[in-house]
């Protein structure tokens, strides 16, 4: 086992070095990032010092290694719109993002799971049909017409809910948080439901059909012909071998997750690292546009490879070899 | 009477109207005795067992009659008192060990649950009397077995498992269906004495659904014979196999291959294919096919030497880590033009292995085939090495998955003919595929066809005319009908037989049945672990086997003196 994390990481490395120079490239691809930071009026001598002191004259393999070595320090310069270290801007808007996506993951997993096993036992009730032609619209709705929808109805017409933005924050230390007030919960449920809702149901269908494959296997069979409950049937034998596929499909749907966030912070005005990310897109911003590709890029690592680890806890065939 | 089935009608509703898969059937088990149910696949066998215990897959159901057990109506019972009913008074065991046990718990927790489940034993009585079970099973180190998962046990020893299983609520009656199939012979008379001596030593009634006369002659006290939804006759095995009543048992008993003596064809069984149609069979000597190809094929057909192979387990950076098996190893054999040479032995022993790389399929990490003296290996590109290629064809084991569900029968029979560009035209090769499907008892009709349409002894005869399509010198079959009824396979052993004759062709014929190798072959080679343990003319292997594993096999073979002589009504 240690030698399989060994070379997932080894792999993961090469994804970040790849991702790193990608990000890089977007300094020089991007327009000239001097023009965007002094005003029209700014003289020549003005530019050539901003030039220099951000080292834009040092050949490309320098600028490259440096870029990396601060990238390890998780240094990503200055903002060139804001003026203030980008790990600093990064690290103020996680913990809206993270909150977020982590709501989201719980309800489209908690849904999903509950959800696709309920359709997948009781495949012919009429609530699973009612389940299931609603799942439709989850997939085939875009997230932000899902949350302009939302706020029209529980903000707008109800007003039950705020329509935008992150109330009720209180800081932990240097994390700040919003899931511990009312007013806090009040403002992340309508963002958190319009991102789980295509997540939601992908899990729901799936498990459905891993559902309705493991329920005709010879071992659920002989499990019934044993007289064992159906519960100890449907929750003990067929939904861990469900489980096996389905931990692939939702490790990336939490990477997506991040993704679709930037859609969803942007329509309720979340003050996330996404909404920042399409601000800084506005502005080419590029030293934020570079951190946040790095940063979504390491989610995405550190995802597969916790997926990676779970088929060990899960699978006893992968454990313990054929 | 422990078990009495009276009446039973069983029922499968589907689109083109009814199916009744059971027609008033009438059935009793008594403790202490083994009741062998056989029929040939979709007989209705297996319905009956899975209607005793309600477990009929939808959307078939019981229409009419009784099933008693221990005085008690079954039929009537709810699904709560037939979940009692299940796992403790009635065990069940399937056909496929591989499957019927959940991958991702321990053999330990799948026991416990059931004992728990259906004994008042909790916690540690329910572990202890785990172990005792696997004990009673013949599983050793118990204790320490319980612990492991599914994939840690062979297919023998899962079985094992499944038997301890459908023990552990203490049944009175175990239904078995299709325990011993899905195992390897030696596995399989293991496997059915445990069965055997459970029944005398608990004073079980068991009731073993077959297909396979020879289980049936070893284990069974009485047996009912099923056809078509029907028990056609019952009685004492002596009786039953030794002195068939009905039509139907005589065919059947006819067509199971014997190992005593070989007979120039086997009984052809009437009753069973029921289809009267007589195909024109065309004069194959003279006709295209028999023709003479422009490559004088002289030497031995096929010869290999020295031949080894290895499959890697586990793949690694540094080869003293690698995990290699060795599939093949130093084989060595030579097979005649014209004469039928059998490869036997048990799965994982290697011989389909040999198959595939005769076929090219594989390439050897070491040593030669030579097809009529070329070495197919060698220069892969060059026309004699083609030409070689072409002479050898190969006949799979699985008629269902050989074939390609997404083409015409017309295009799966001419894809040799059109490839090896035999014909001079499209009308030449569309007459020749129809004189094919004629000669192999299909009828050119069946050329617009696709495979789905044809049940699996009609696909077995598409795969024997798309392997002639090429005019091959050399067939290679490979356990041609172990997925097949016996009745079936009789009638494509013929086929193979008379095709043999006809063209002057050489098989290698591949096997883990004994008497069907002694019908086919004129030499047979005896393979385990990948190596080649006797090779002897067939007469000479089955009456002085030389090698110790030759004579074990033999052993094995089930005790068919039961059965009536053989009478050539051919």
């Amino acid at each position: 086992m240690i030698s399989f994390i060994a070379k997932r990481l080894a792999q993961s490395l090469l994804v970040m070095a790849i991702v790193s120079a990608v990000s890089f490239s977007l300094f020089n691809f991007v327009g000239d990032p001097v023009n965007n930071m002094v005003g029209q009026d700014a003289t020549r001598e003005q530019r050539l010092e901003i030039r220099d002191k951000l080292g834009l004259d040092d050949p490309i393999i320098t600028q490259y290694s440096r870029f990396v070595g601060n990238m390890l320090k998780a240094e990503f310069g200055l903002s060139y719109r804001i003026k203030r270290p980008v790990d600093d801007l990064i690290a103020e808007r996680l913990p809206a993002t993270l909150e977020l996506v982590f709501v989201s993951a719980v309800i489209s997993l908690f849904f999903g799971i509950i959800l696709g096993i309920y359709t997948g036992i009781k495949r012919n009730s009429w609530i699973s049909r009612v389940i299931l032609s609603t799942s439709l619209a989850g997939v085939s709705l875009p997230t932000f017409v899902i949350g302009i929808g939302l706020i029209y109805l529980f903000a707008v017409h109800l007003r039950w809910l705020p329509s935008s933005g992150r109330s009720g924050v209180v800081a932990l230390g240097w994390w700040k948080t919003s899931l511990i007030t009312l007013e806090g919960w009040r403002s992340i449920i309508l963002p958190a439901i319009t991102l789980s809702l295509f997540q939601l149901t992908l899990i729901l269908r799936l498990v459905r059909a891993e559902m309705m494959e493991v329920m005709r296997t010879d071992f659920i069979k002989f499990a019934r012909a044993r007289g064992l409950s159906e519960r100890a049937i449907n929750f003990r034998h067929a939904l861990r071998n469900t489980l096996v596929p389905v931990i692939t499909i939702i490790g990336l749907n939490i990477g997506g997750l991040v993704a679709f966030s930037v859609v969803t912070e942007t329509v309720f005005q979340w003050p996330g690292t996404g909404l920042m990310f399409i601000q800084a897109v506005n502005f080419v911003d590029v030293p934020i546009m570079a951190a946040y590709l790095v940063f979504v890029a390491l989610l995405f690592v550190i995802i597969n490879l916790i997926v990676d680890i779970l088929y060990f806890v899960v699978d006893p065939r992968i454990r313990l070899g054929g | 009477m422990l078990l009495e089935i009276d009446g039973l009608n069983i029922a499968f509703p589907t689109r083109r109207g009814i199916v009744n898969a059971a027609k008033s059937v009438s059935l009793s088990v008594r403790a202490g005795e083994v009741l062998g149910l056989v029929g040939e696949s979709g007989a209705g066998k297996s319905t009956i067992g899975n209607a005793i215990i309600d477990l009929l897959e939808a959307p078939g159901r019981v229409t009419a009659g009784s099933i008693r057990f221990m005085g008690e109506e079954l039929r009537t019972m709810d699904a709560d008192q037939m979940r009692d009913v299940r796992g403790k008074r009635i065990g069940m065991i399937f056909q496929d060990p591989q499957t019927s046990l959940n991958p991702l718990m321990t053999i330990g927790a799948q026991l416990v649950e059931t004992i728990e489940k259906s004994t008042k034993l909790r916690g540690r009585g329910a572990y202890d009397h785990a172990v005792a079970l696997l004990e009673q099973v013949g599983i050793t180190e118990a204790v320490a077995r319980l612990r492991a998962y599914p994939h840690q046990f062979s297919g023998g020893m899962r079985q094992r498992v499944v038997i301890a299983l459908a023990l552990a609520g203490d049944p009175d009656l175990i239904i078995a269906d299709e325990p011993t199939t899905a195992l390897d012979v030696s596995i399989q008379a293991q496997i059915l004495d445990l069965i055997k001596s459970l029944c005398r030593e608990r004073n079980l009634g068991v009731i073993i659904v077959t297909h396979d006369i020879g289980v049936i002659a070893n284990i069974a006290d009485r047996v009912a014979v099923m056809y078509n939804g029907e028990i056609v006759e019952t009685g004492d095995v002596a009786q039953v196999l030794g002195a068939p009543k009905h039509v139907y048992t005589q065919s059947l008993i006819a067509a199971v291959p014997r190992a005593d003596t070989k007979l120039d064809r086997f009984t052809s069984v009437d009753y069973i294919e029921g289809n009267t149609a007589s195909f024109r069979r065309i004069d194959i000597q003279n006709h295209w096919l028999g023709k003479s190809q422009r490559h004088d094929h002289t030497g031995d057909a096929i010869e290999v030497s020295n031949l080894n192979l290895s499959f890697v387990l586990q793949k690694a950076m540094l080869k003293r880590n690698r995990r290699m098996l060795k599939a093949v190893s130093d084989v060595n054999f030579t097979v005649q033009k014209g004469e039928t040479f059998g490869l036997v032995g048990e799965s994982g022993s290697g011989k389909s292995t040999v198959a595939r790389l005769i076929a090219g399929l594989y390439k050897p990490d070491s040593g030669q085939v030579h097809v009529f003296g070329k070495d197919i290996n060698q220069n892969r590109k060059a026309p004699e090495s083609r030409a070689a290629r072409q002479a050898l064809q190969m006949i799979f084991q699985d008629p269902y998955s050989s074939l390609n569900a997404r083409m015409r029968v017309l295009d799966i029979v001419a894809e040799p003919i059109r490839f090896y560009r035999l014909t001079d035209s499209e009308q030449e090769t569309r007459t020749i595929v129809g004189d094919l499907l004629e000669h192999v008892g299909l009828g050119a009709a069946a050329a617009l066809k696709y495979p789905h349409e044809f049940s699996g002894g009609q696909r077995q005869r598409i795969s024997i005319a798309r392997a002639l399509a090429s005019r091959p010198r050399i067939l290679i079959c490979d356990e041609p009908t172990s997925a097949l009824d016996v009745s079936v396979q009789a009638t494509i052993l013929n086929l193979l037989k008379d095709l043999q004759q006809e063209l002057g062709l050489t098989m290698l014929f591949i096997s883990h049945d004994l008497p069907v190798i002694r019908q086919m072959c004129d030499r047979v080679a005896i393979m385990r672990h990948g190596e080649i343990c006797e090779v002897a003319e067939i007469d000479a292997f089955f009456e002085a086997p030389q090698h110790s594993y030759s004579k074990h096999l033999l052993d094995l073979m089930p005790d068919m003196n039961l059965l009536t002589a053989p009478t050539s009504k051919v």
